[in-house]
């Protein structure tokens, strides 16, 4: 949404009606036909307008919106793909136009890197730890983990909890 | 008069609740019963001048009170009263009075239900939850004042309340949403008295479990009705966008759900406890994140709250506040992990441990794919922006789940302290072949081909319910009969193989879905027919039809199974009066196998339509699921063991345990 | 590290995101950003919106410094924008107004333009909305800066008023003349 706080009311209002008028108009959808010449193209069309981002609207994929821009760019990506365009070629010309913004599946490269590989690294790290705490043990440690005092809390607090 | 009522009901509130964030800690510091007592009637108090201001607006919205500021943008005489009642929580301002409102609602339920706990404990559990209260009354005053006047020019007509929201499920949705968010304030205030008073032991963790389930069981439903609700009202027939507004409620969610297993541990072996503390500022610190995204529309969601950076600003230290102190208390005093832990590698406990590992990776997956966007940015600047959308989430959080369901399934027969693998193997060969086996040949069997991600999920689906059912059948093998044995298992332990059959079944539900769905837009004239799945549609066209507040185009689409009718369906496009706004209604046939899903699109002349017409099995299984897992958290709330008679608040032995407790690792106050 | 040390990370990990959070408050998470700053103006070929025989290109906006706006009849916004719009290209004879009608009824276009004054010294006619797609537009009103060499140095996103006209665009102006 094009909405900035800093500014004066008016134009806030002003930008709000950009955003409606660009189509926001989110729970309207793009339903619409298209027809391919076999079903390899539909599915295609279909990841490609489910994993590329609408422009102009908050938060939605080409598929799920009608704003104008959404419908322009699904009419390209048909064309292109019925011109027999490549899902890397089409992929180009958008970030080309509106950077990669569009791309809700982010391209691994050195700006991405932590988005890539921060899970994994953090799993391992993870199972590094949880090793190290079993290596501290081993498998013959003590059975009882409670101490003798702890133990005897615990008895007295259910005890005094069963009796009524 | 009455949203002036409202108004002082508010500050009323705000007095009551500073009191009870003050008095009850006061007197638990000086040790005074009668301070300590105050919190139990402070927080009734709080609780019930907060249901007065609520009714308030509630009265406001039904009486078409458009002075009032929040009711002209929110409400208009034509809306159904129903729709009026849930205007109350529509928006912005309304909605955080309900968010008030329910944190007043557990405070009092703790104050209700707690009078087996030492009064101290309760003192600074209830005080806690006065200070969290105060601090969103303030917010609630000064920045977003639902009961704000429009004196000098009363519009005569509201605007209406966002077509979106006049929906069942979107009127349900926040309030169970919102149990589940604020819920978690009670284990995070209970977790907060443990660290002041340094008794960070079995007891405090028997007190926070049900606690913890009850919230996480609201928070299982009230995720579960939003993603119900963008399928049908939507129109896309998706029912998952990973969108900000979606990972912030789910965020909390998981690190509840690892907080509901860690509290197991600790309950039961006394073991990770600084851990298990740690979750439970975490799961309530995440509800207060999400509501700050959410509201201050830092981050692009479709979710257009009120976007405003004031009231961020607020939030913000408002955050800073609540989590900081409260991270800051856990880092002074914690007890530090002491170096001897007395768990095989093989044991319950490291199945449960590598369960919070997975939960919280996930959980940090999703808080860094949302934010990342704001941080590449930061890094990048403004020209660089970009987008981490379904691609990516899916890409990382479906084979942490898979791991996840596996090791479920493993951990059913795994013992506390140490397991054999002998024991492991001998428990689980049969329930692996049996799973493996059927995972691939139903498939193959149902639709001749071979598709791995299928074959994957449905086996790790059958590997839970065979472990369960193998469980099951274990724990009475030596009782006759059987039945009778079965049910003196105990509610928890139901409550626990149910949550994780509602997983098995949630499973099921995401991957058949999004394998064999099929889904035609298609150009349709009246008499045009489509056959899907051994359905066949036929569109009759299209007629106007008035609604309340609404004009809609309904059309009409009969539907056959082997050339006998089956039903007749009537997706609507409305245009709503007040805003002109145009809403997509679905019509869906739901059914435990599949689901029928038919909306309209755009005339395209000649009395032709543009129709969606999705074919949609075992959707339903995906609430179904999530319902199983909340009826598993709240049979475990009822069990019999969190119900017994209160001890005395000064049991001698509360102190001497304390004493030998403290020197065994953990601080004393 | 030592054991206690570790218990403060949580702590020194919510202060980094708080900090992270405080920055994205005081920006604007609408504003699509141009993929096409400072690179050339994409070719294209338009019909003239005033005069459909005569063709306008890319060459035509060569030489000088043009400023390039996106505007359609059907766009509230661009109502509101457009006396403004016609009191500046009268103040700056150095700047070649470009108007480019996006996706927009012709014949409406032409009219409003009569009625209410024509800022423009060029008008390109988008019917389809391919010129806007190369321009990565994504709705209107949307404004370009080109300098001498056809290159875009900046992009605007919503309506140009006074505030917006002397912040942004008499600084760069000035440093692109």
């Amino acid at each position: 949404m094009i909405a900035k706080a800093r500014k004066p009311l008016l134009q806030w209002l002003l930008c709000m009606l950009v955003w409606l008028a660009g189509g926001g108009a989110f729970g309207q959808l793009a339903i619409e036909e298209r027809s391919f010449a076999d079903a390899e193209q539909k599915a295609r069309y279909n990841d490609l307008i489910a994993d590329l981002r609408c422009p102009k609207c908050l938060n939605s994929n080409l598929a799920g919106s009608d704003a104008p821009i959404a419908a322009d760019l699904r009419n390209e990506i048909h064309d292109q793909i019925m011109a027999g365009r490549s899902d890397a070629e089409i992929l180009d010309y958008l970030v080309e136009r509106y950077g990669e913004f569009v791309l809700y599946d982010p391209p691994l490269h050195p700006g991405t890197a932590l988005l890539w590989f921060g899970p994994p690294v953090l799993l391992l790290l993870g199972v590094v730890i949880v090793r190290r705490m079993l290596a501290a043990t081993g498998p013959g440690a003590a059975p009882a983990v409670l101490t003798p005092a702890e133990q005897q809390r615990l008895q007295d607090l259910l005890k005094q909890q069963s009796e009524p | 008069m009455i949203p002036e009522l409202g108004n002082f009901a508010l500050m009323l509130a705000l007095g009551l609740a500073l009191l009870q964030s003050a008095l009850p800690l006061i007197g638990a510091a000086n040790q005074n019963p009668t301070w300590m007592a105050l919190g139990r009637p402070l927080s009734a108090g709080l609780f019930v001048f907060l249901l007065l201001g609520f009714g308030c607006l509630a009265y406001a919205f039904l009486h078409d009170d458009f002075s009032v500021a929040y009711v002209a943008r929110n409400s208009n005489t034509a809306l159904p009263v129903y729709y009026k009642f849930a205007a109350v929580w529509g928006a912005h301002e309304g909605s955080l009075l309900l968010w008030v409102l329910i944190l007043a609602s557990w405070g009092y339920a703790v104050s209700l239900f707690s009078q087996r706990l030492p009064l101290d404990i309760v003192a600074r559990v209830l005080a806690v939850m006065g200070l969290i209260t105060a601090g969103f009354l303030v917010f609630l005053l000064f920045t977003s004042n639902p009961f704000e006047r429009l004196l000098l020019n009363t519009p005569r007509e509201g605007t209406d309340l966002n077509p979106l929201l006049q929906d069942f499920g979107l009127t349900v949705h926040p309030p169970f949403l919102y149990m589940g968010y604020v819920g978690f304030s009670v284990a995070f205030a209970f977790a907060i008295a443990a660290l002041l008073t340094g008794k960070l032991d079995a007891a405090w963790a028997r007190w926070t479990r049900p606690w913890t389930n009850a919230a996480w069981a609201f928070l299982t439903i009230g995720i579960m009705l939003g993603s119900w609700w963008s399928y049908y009202e939507l129109g896309w027939g998706g029912w998952w966008f990973w969108d900000p507004v979606e990972n912030v409620s789910f965020m909390p969610w998981l690190v509840g759900t690892a907080l509901i297993h860690s509290l197991a541990v600790t309950e039961k072996r006394g073991v990770f406890k600084s851990w298990t503390v740690l979750l439970a500022l975490a799961a309530f610190s995440l509800s207060l994140l999400g509501a700050f995204i959410v509201r201050s529309g830092v981050i692009t969601s479709v979710h257009a709250f009120a976007v405003d950076p004031e009231r961020g600003m607020v939030l913000l230290a408002l955050l800073l506040l609540i989590i900081g102190s409260s991270l800051l208390l856990y880092a002074l005093r914690a007890p530090v992990v002491r170096g001897t832990a007395t768990y095989g590698a093989n044991s319950r406990e490291v199945f449960l441990l590598l369960n919070n590992l997975l939960l919280v990776v996930s959980m940090a997956t999703i808080l860094l794919g949302t934010l990342f966007p704001l941080i590449h940015e930061a890094i990048y600047g403004e020209a660089n922006r970009v987008s981490v959308g379904p691609p990516y989430f899916n890409a990382v959080f479906v084979p942490l789940m898979a791991i996840l369901a596996f090791l479920l399934g493993a951990s059913t027969f795994a013992r506390w302290k140490k397991t054999s693998f002998a024991h492991l193997r001998q428990n689980l060969s049969l329930v692996l072949l049996a799973s493996v086996a059927l995972g691939v040949a139903v498939p193959l069997a149902v639709t001749g081909g071979v598709n791995p991600p299928i074959m994957l999920a449905l086996a790790l689906a059958l590997w839970i319910v065979f472990g369960i059912a193998k469980d099951l059948w274990d724990k009475t093998a030596h009782r006759s009969p059987r039945l009778p044995a079965l049910l003196g298992l105990g509610r928890s332990y139901f409550g626990m193989q149910l949550a994780h059959l509602g997983v098995a079944v949630l499973i099921c539900g995401v991957c058949f879905t999004s394998h064999y769905s099929i889904e035609q837009d298609v150009r349709m004239s009246p008499g045009d027919e489509l056959d899907v799945s051994g359905f066949t549609f036929r569109f009759d066209g299209v007629e106007e039809v008035p609604g309340p507040n609404y004009t809609a185009v309904r059309g009409t689409i009969s539907v056959s199974r082997g050339g006998e009718p089956y039903m007749t369906m009537h997706p609507e496009k409305r245009t709503y009066h007040a805003r002109g706004d145009v809403q997509t209604e679905a019509d869906i046939d739901v059914g435990f196998f599949r689901d029928l899903f038919t909306a309209l699109g755009d005339p395209r002349g000649d009395e032709a339509w543009v129709v969606r017409i999705h074919f949609k099995p075992f959707v339903f299984w995906i609430w179904f699921g999530a319902l199983l897992m909340a009826g598993g958290g709240v049979l475990a709330v009822l069990d019999k063991r969190y119900r017994h008679r209160s001890i005395p608040a000064t049991h001698p032995q509360t102190a001497a345990g304390a004493g030998a407790v403290g020197t065994a690792g953990v601080i004393q106050s | 590290m030592s054991n206690r040390a570790k218990l403060f990370l949580p702590v020194v990990f919510f202060l980094g995101m708080l900090g992270l959070l405080l920055y994205g408050l005081g920006r604007n998470p609408g504003e699509v950003p141009s993929a096409l700053l400072n690179r050339a103006l994409p070719a294209f070929s338009k019909p003239d919106l005033l005069d459909p025989a005569r063709t306008v290109s890319v060459d035509d906006l060569r030489g000088g410094v043009f400023l390039v706006n996106v505007w359609a009849t059907w766009c509230p916004p661009c109502h509101v924008e457009h006396p403004y719009l016609v009191e500046i290209s009268g103040r700056e004879p150095d700047v070649t107004f470009v108007g480019v009608n996006y996706k927009d009824d012709v014949e409406a276009a032409r009219t409003f333009l009569a009625e209410r004054g024509n800022p423009f010294k060029i008008n390109i006619a988008d019917v389809d909305g391919r010129l806007g797609v190369d321009l990565g537009v994504a709705g209107a009103p949307e404004t370009f800066l080109i300098d001498a060499t056809g290159t875009i140095r900046y992009k605007h996103v919503g309506v140009i008023d006074n505030r917006v006209w002397q912040e942004t665009f008499v600084p760069l102006l000035a440093e692109l003349r």
